[in-house]
């Protein structure tokens, strides 16, 4: 077990950020997380990575954990001067060889030595994969890495972190904005609105027709659905109603307008 | 040769700007301008102190503003105002009082001119030991540190997940800033400190490809800014801390300029025949 968190939770002026987190995650295996915007998909990762202490429950890592993160945003103003290639030395020393071999990887090859502040959104984010890579890491962690690419980039970088499981057989957590199409190679989906609520394996339907209509015949292997299954749903309040039954306040708030304007935050 | 006033002035000074050129980078690269200079008004608080308890100047300055960065990471942590109003609170606070303390002690002579705009001409021969020995104990640690700050520079999440301890490199940094501001506030005084941090290091980004070139150009330029401000000082008699700042004010200014025409046209004959080749290539 390269991670795990148990019921874990971060608590930031007296609202609870993400609460009661249970999950785990072992070498070569890849679980996504996925929710609306401030569903605490980041805080749990950040969690995971020992950046944040919880403030309930228990993270535990495997010590001397190798791990690369790549942050959901990372700001290189111009009074930086910082090219590509001493980016990859960030954290790390590498040989110029293990350097291209990373750009390489990621089709950057060619920007080795440009400025960083200087770099498309997309490159941005090769480049950044590319120097999570080099690390050789044993966990990694990828905070919406296809953010400002392409579909067909997009594409491509779901092989090529399938490509690189494979090769160092690291557990993988991946964060991803989109709530239905996820990379097909994950072994689980967690579906995150403050807390956990539905996870699984996505859907097996790449082979259908209709997906390969919707997505093109060169997605169909990275790509898959994935279909919730929620036992209850958010109101606008924050307040949690499970199916079939009166709503339950949260934070003390009330509840009673709340459940006659629902608007479900729900897939 | 250490007799004469001029050539103390000259060494010191040049010892002061190859220990600010580097970590003025950082606090360039961090957004800490106004932070280093909460951190030189409250030198004052420390003068006014260190004359109180009849202590060492440099080292209560050195100690009350190490005080004054720690109260400020505290206070960034509980209050709710923004760091900015935090960081002008803190610097005027420190600064008037530390004049209040001043003037209630009536029987101390006290040179104010020379703590705001500094007094580089009376630099003695310990104060240059207290400059090259300081700077260079400053300039071992932030070479330690390099690394592990440079990364918590450029994200502070991602230098924490890939165990650079950027928490410990922070606090170290900022007794770092602590340091410069005591051994160079005698030099270039209380109100002139940030500006030898921030302006050649500002100067260097335009000549620099990366971090390390960077704190090397700008340490040199400091140095550069530090002769020839003393010599213009000299000239025409003019205030040698802020003609110091003049002459790196001047650096600063020709390096955002447009490149000069005679290098322009060094350049030209090449660009012009990329030009023609592309030109036909669409053509």
């Amino acid at each position: 077990m390269l991670v795990s968190l148990n019921n874990a939770g971060v608590i930031r002026s007296d609202r609870w950020l993400v609460h009661g987190i249970s999950m785990s995650l072992k070498a070569g295996e890849i679980v996504t997380l996925i929710g609306p915007n401030g569903s605490g998909k980041s805080t749990t990762a950040k969690m995971a990575l020992g950046i944040l202490q919880p403030d309930e429950g228990t993270v535990r890592q495997k010590s001397g954990l190798r791990t690369s993160y790549v942050p959901q945003t990372l700001d290189v103003n111009w009074t930086l001067p910082l090219t590509v290639n001493r980016f990859l030395r960030l954290t790390n020393r590498a040989t110029s060889r293990q350097m291209d071999e990373a750009l390489a990887l990621t089709g950057t090859g060619h920007l080795a030595r440009a400025q960083m502040s200087k770099l498309s959104g997309g490159e941005f984010q090769r480049v950044l994969l590319a120097r999570a890579i080099l690390r050789a890491p044993e966990f990694l962690v990828l905070d919406e890495p296809v953010q400002g690419v392409d579909f067909n980039g997009e594409i491509a970088l779901y092989k090529l972190i399938e490509d690189v499981r494979d090769r160092l057989r690291c557990g993988v957590l991946l964060i991803s904005h989109d709530l239905h199409v996820v990379m097909s190679k994950t072994d689980r989906v967690i579906c995150l609105n403050g807390h956990v609520c539905c996870s699984g394996t996505p859907a097996t339907v790449a082979s259908s027709d209709e997906f390969k209509s919707l997505f093109g015949e060169r997605a169909a292997p990275e790509l898959a659905l994935y279909e919730h299954r929620h036992d209850h749903e958010h109101l606008p309040d924050g307040a949690v109603r499970q199916l079939g039954e009166e709503a339950v306040a949260v934070n003390g708030a009330e509840t009673e307008t709340a459940t006659k304007n629902r608007a479900g935050i729900d897939a | 040769m250490l007799d004469d006033f001029f050539t103390r002035a000259v060494i010191g000074g040049i010892g002061v700007a190859l220990v600010a050129g580097p970590v003025g980078c950082f606090i360039i690269w961090r957004r800490l301008a106004y932070f280093g200079d909460t951190l030189s008004h409250s030198a004052l608080l420390g003068v006014a102190m260190a004359l109180l308890m009849e202590l060492n100047i440099t080292l209560t300055v050195f100690l009350v503003s190490v005080i004054v960065s720690l109260l400020l990471v505290l206070l960034q942590r509980r209050a709710s105002l923004s760091s900015d109003a935090l960081l002008g609170l803190l610097a005027h606070a420190t600064l008037a009082v530390g004049l209040v303390v001043l003037a209630f002690m009536t029987w101390v002579r006290v040179d104010l001119m020379g703590f705001l705009f500094g007094d580089i001409l009376a630099v003695t021969t310990v104060d240059l030991t207290v400059i090259w020995g300081g700077g260079c104990v400053v300039l071992a640690i932030l070479a330690y540190i390099w690394r592990s700050l440079f990364a918590a520079t450029v994200n502070y999440d991602l230098a924490s997940a890939e165990g650079a301890r950027p928490d410990i490199t922070n606090i170290v940094f900022m007794i770092l800033v602590a340091a410069v501001i005591a051994v160079s506030m005698k030099l270039v005084g209380v109100l002139l400190i940030t500006a030898l941090l921030i302006i050649p290091a500002a100067t260097a980004r335009r000549f620099s490809s990366s971090p390390e070139q960077m704190a090397i150009i700008a340490a040199i330029i400091g140095a550069l800014s530090v002769w020839i401000g003393l010599r213009g000082s000299l000239e025409w008699d003019t205030p040698a801390g802020p003609s110091i700042v003049v002459a790196a004010l001047v650096c600063f200014v020709l390096s955002i300029l447009p490149l000069p025409k005679v290098w322009a046209k060094r350049k030209s004959p090449r660009s012009v025949v990329t030009d023609t080749s592309s030109e036909a290539k669409e053509s």
